[in-house]
């Protein structure tokens, strides 16, 4: 009997495989259609195929699919204008979870697919993992929101958000420069590399623009419900900021926990605090003064920032985050770096990296979460922060 | 010629099972030489043999020992992070073959420590304790990671449970366990061949061990402690060999996994708890106590989600249908009275029967 089920097992398993190796043959149409989001009437060889990946499950999945929404909005907006140098776009999204082993697969699908540029991944762990396959294809990658240092540690990658030494120095040089506080508490989550990676760079450079960390107190995905001891510290230190280095959920506790206390420093925090404000349940007036630097708000003034929101908000009926927004800028860039180094769809992954890679150093581009990018060969972006304080439930540039 | 008939009964099933695992390898050499396999498959060959392993050394605990562990991913865990920091510091000064087989040493030796140590004082008690304390040591594992910052410089190594600044690296220094942020830019040692290798000294030491007198003397224990210990059996000692193979082995496939990605985090996703409990899923669906089907669960349970990533935001979906339909045809007595009907054996058996006639 046992011998039975392995002998059936065995054939499932050798079934599976063939599959998956037949896989190579027709992934071709069926995948394509999958992606009918798109406007896909060429054919193959005559669009740009785009790949993206992120987590569209899991506790990160709030990222993935802001930054797969944003993205598709830029497609559709290329698309229907006459797509690059007279290309469509293709883009395929898929998921991998926030795990660096699943977005190495995710990725490998994407290829299987046919994917020519890669615009991923959305966090830091997968991305730093799948730069080496990126790599060894020189395939160019531009990632959305992968903000630690080695997720462009090669030439073929590209980032347009700050990274977490940027973040967190931008924000000690913010602060000493302007003189807002000198006595700084940060507050930040050690098990997320996100917090850890812009603390760690604040605290290494926050003498040097005469700020005092007066206490770093931490807390971990486990313990993120109760800030009270957290706060206690910093107010017993005599801090007149705290410095936020989270996620708005978090965020959004610990003012309303501060404001129970009696405890009413400056708070100020980076652009994981975006959102706060359209989070459901959460009073606004608590957010009064809170300053952030981030590259995106969702309610400027501008036309592309509200062409976008507007757009955004027809099609998924909420407001963008800036990841949304960061996605939405990736797509612009690739759509001028391709239009730089006049590439068209025939080519092959390795040629478009390589001319991708040269356009990126001369491109200028004006996006939602900046006026005037450009990169360094290093693959970083030069654009200013902007810091934004909420006044009267409204974020005001400073 | 006499001498393969002689072969025994385990003899027989050991070579089917390690012959298998051969055959999958060359024909996945083949493709590969020939270029008809999919990108996809290429990246999945090494976790394939990742996740086999892991099953086998956790059916090892569960399925011939009897004791449930729910932290095989903690020993997978500090394989991977103990193996990893070993191959970081000796990136530049060791060839990359000796440097590998040193850190699968130590990744399974101190895996094995670690489960050793636990057993001793968990293994003497009867019942449930050993599932709920590896559950506590899977957790634990985790978050002392994710709080440990090791660097080096000219001084030699720092550690610190608070931050990487409070290492006070000199100029040169450098970072290597960054807590949270784990160990970055571990070399890419891990290969198929190396994976298959690994799981072919996988099966062979565990079904040698199943095979051989103490593998005897420990499944007299599981099915009956007080008959075991009254024939004289020395019940802890052989709980404690099996349970400490059983993590070693864990360790070997958190090495191979360590050298696979170059990013290496202590997460929820990939060394939490979930994972324990998925690695227990494939060990249950492909049979308690049974070694081969460990290796066949795993290798489908592992391949399902990502063939099926065609059907987009579904997969998860119908992946756990999936799993309660294995489960069913399984286990279910309904389905066991189907296969029994109609088993492939039996009706081969009645054809020769009859042409017998």
């Amino acid at each position: 009997m046992k011998k039975f089920t392995s002998v059936l097992l065995a054939v499932a398993m050798v079934a599976t495989m063939l599959v998956g190796c037949g896989a190579k043959e027709t992934a071709e149409t069926p995948a394509t259609e999958t992606t009918t989001e798109t406007t896909t009437e060429t054919a193959d060889g005559s669009a740009f195929k785009i790949g993206g990946s992120g987590p569209l499950t899991g506790g990160a999945a709030i990222y993935g699919i802001a930054v797969q929404r944003g993205a598709q909005i830029a497609v559709d907006e290329i698309n229907a204008a006459g797509g690059i140098n007279g290309f469509q776009i293709d883009y395929n999204f898929a998921d991998d979870e926030h795990d660096a082993e699943k977005a190495v697969n995710a990725y490998n699908t994407l290829k299987d697919w046919g994917m020519q540029l890669f615009m991923g991944t959305v966090t830091s762990g997968p991305c730093v993992a799948v730069i080496e396959n990126t790599k060894e294809d020189n395939m160019f990658q531009i990632t959305p929101s992968g903000t630690a240092v080695d997720c462009v540690k090669y030439p073929n990658a590209f980032r347009v958000c700050f990274s977490d030494p940027g973040q967190g120095g931008k924000s000690a040089q913010y602060i000493g420069e302007n003189k807002i506080a000198s006595k700084v508490a940060v507050i930040y989550d050690s098990s997320d590399v996100y917090s850890s990676g812009i603390y760690q760079t604040f605290a290494a450079d926050a003498a040097n623009y005469g700020v005092e960390i007066v206490a770093a107190e931490a807390f971990t995905a486990d313990t993120k419900t109760d800030f009270t001891t957290q706060l206690t510290k910093a107010k017993d230190a005599g801090a007149e900021l705290v410095f936020l280095p989270i996620y708005y959920s978090e965020a959004a506790l610990i003012l309303s926990q501060a404001d129970s206390m009696g405890y009413d420093p400056m708070f100020f925090g980076c652009d994981g605090l975006d959102g706060i404000l359209t989070m459901e349940a959460f009073d606004t007036a608590l957010a009064e003064d809170l300053m952030l630097l981030t590259p995106f708000a969702a309610d400027a003034e501008d036309e592309a920032t509200q062409n976008f929101v507007a757009a955004y908000q027809e099609a998924y009926g909420e407001t963008p985050i800036q990841f949304a927004a960061n996605a939405y800028d990736a797509m612009y860039i690739i759509k001028a770096a391709l239009e730089k180094a006049g590439a068209t769809p025939e080519m092959s992954v390795s040629e478009l990296g390589d001319a991708m890679i040269a356009a990126m150093s001369e491109i200028t581009v004006d996006g939602v979460t900046g006026a005037n990018m450009t990169w360094t060969e290093e693959g970083e972006v030069n654009k200013e922060p902007k810091a934004v304080k909420i006044v009267d439930g409204t974020y005001k540039a400073m | 010629m006499k001498n393969k008939m002689n072969l025994t009964k385990s003899t027989k099933s050991t070579l089917i099972t390690i012959g298998m695992v051969v055959v999958a390898y060359i024909i996945m050499m083949i493709l590969t030489k020939a270029g008809a396999l999919s990108s996809l498959m290429k990246g999945l060959l090494v976790p394939l043999c990742i996740y086999a392993i892991i099953a086998v050394a956790l059916n090892l605990t569960v399925g011939i020992l009897g004791e449930l562990s729910l932290g095989h991913a903690g020993f997978m865990c500090i394989g991977a992070f103990s193996s990893a920091f070993f191959s970081f510091c000796f990136k530049d000064t060791m060839a990359a073959g000796p440097r590998f087989l040193i850190a699968i040493l130590i990744g399974a030796g101190i895996a094995a420590l670690f489960g050793l140590l636990i057993g001793i004082p968990v293994l003497r008690l009867q019942g449930d304790y050993l599932a709920i304390v590896t559950l506590a040591f899977g957790e634990i594992i985790k978050n002392v990671i994710n709080v440990l910052y090791i660097g080096r410089d000219v001084d030699g190594f720092h550690f610190s449970m608070k931050d990487a600044m409070a290492l006070n690296l000199q100029d040169g220094g450098q970072v290597i366990v960054n807590g949270a942020q784990g160990i970055t830019g571990t070399p890419k040692d891990s290969n198929f061949t190396i994976g298959a290798i690994l799981l072919v000294i996988t099966l062979l030491i565990v079904l040698n061990l199943v095979n051989s007198r103490p593998g005897r003397a420990i499944m007299a224990i599981r099915d009956n402690r007080i008959a075991a210990e009254s024939v004289g059996i020395n019940i802890t000692k052989y709980k404690l060999l099996a349970f400490s193979i059983s993590a070693g082995l864990a360790g070997v496939a958190g090495v191979l996994y360590a050298h696979n990605l170059s990013i290496l985090q202590a997460q929820p996703k990939n060394f939490g708890y979930n994972m324990s409990i998925m690695i227990l899923v494939y060990v249950v669906l492909g049979g308690i106590g049974n070694i081969r089907g460990s290796v066949i669960s795993a290798i489908i349970l592992v391949l399902l989600p990502e063939l099926m990533r065609e059907l987009q935001d579904y997969r998860m979906l119908i992946y756990s249908v999936v799993l309660i339909g294995i489960m069913l045809f399984n286990w279910a007595p309904k389905a066991r009275v189907f296969r029994e009907k109609y088993s492939l054996k039996r009706l081969l058996s009645k054809k020769t029967a009859k042409e017998e006639k």
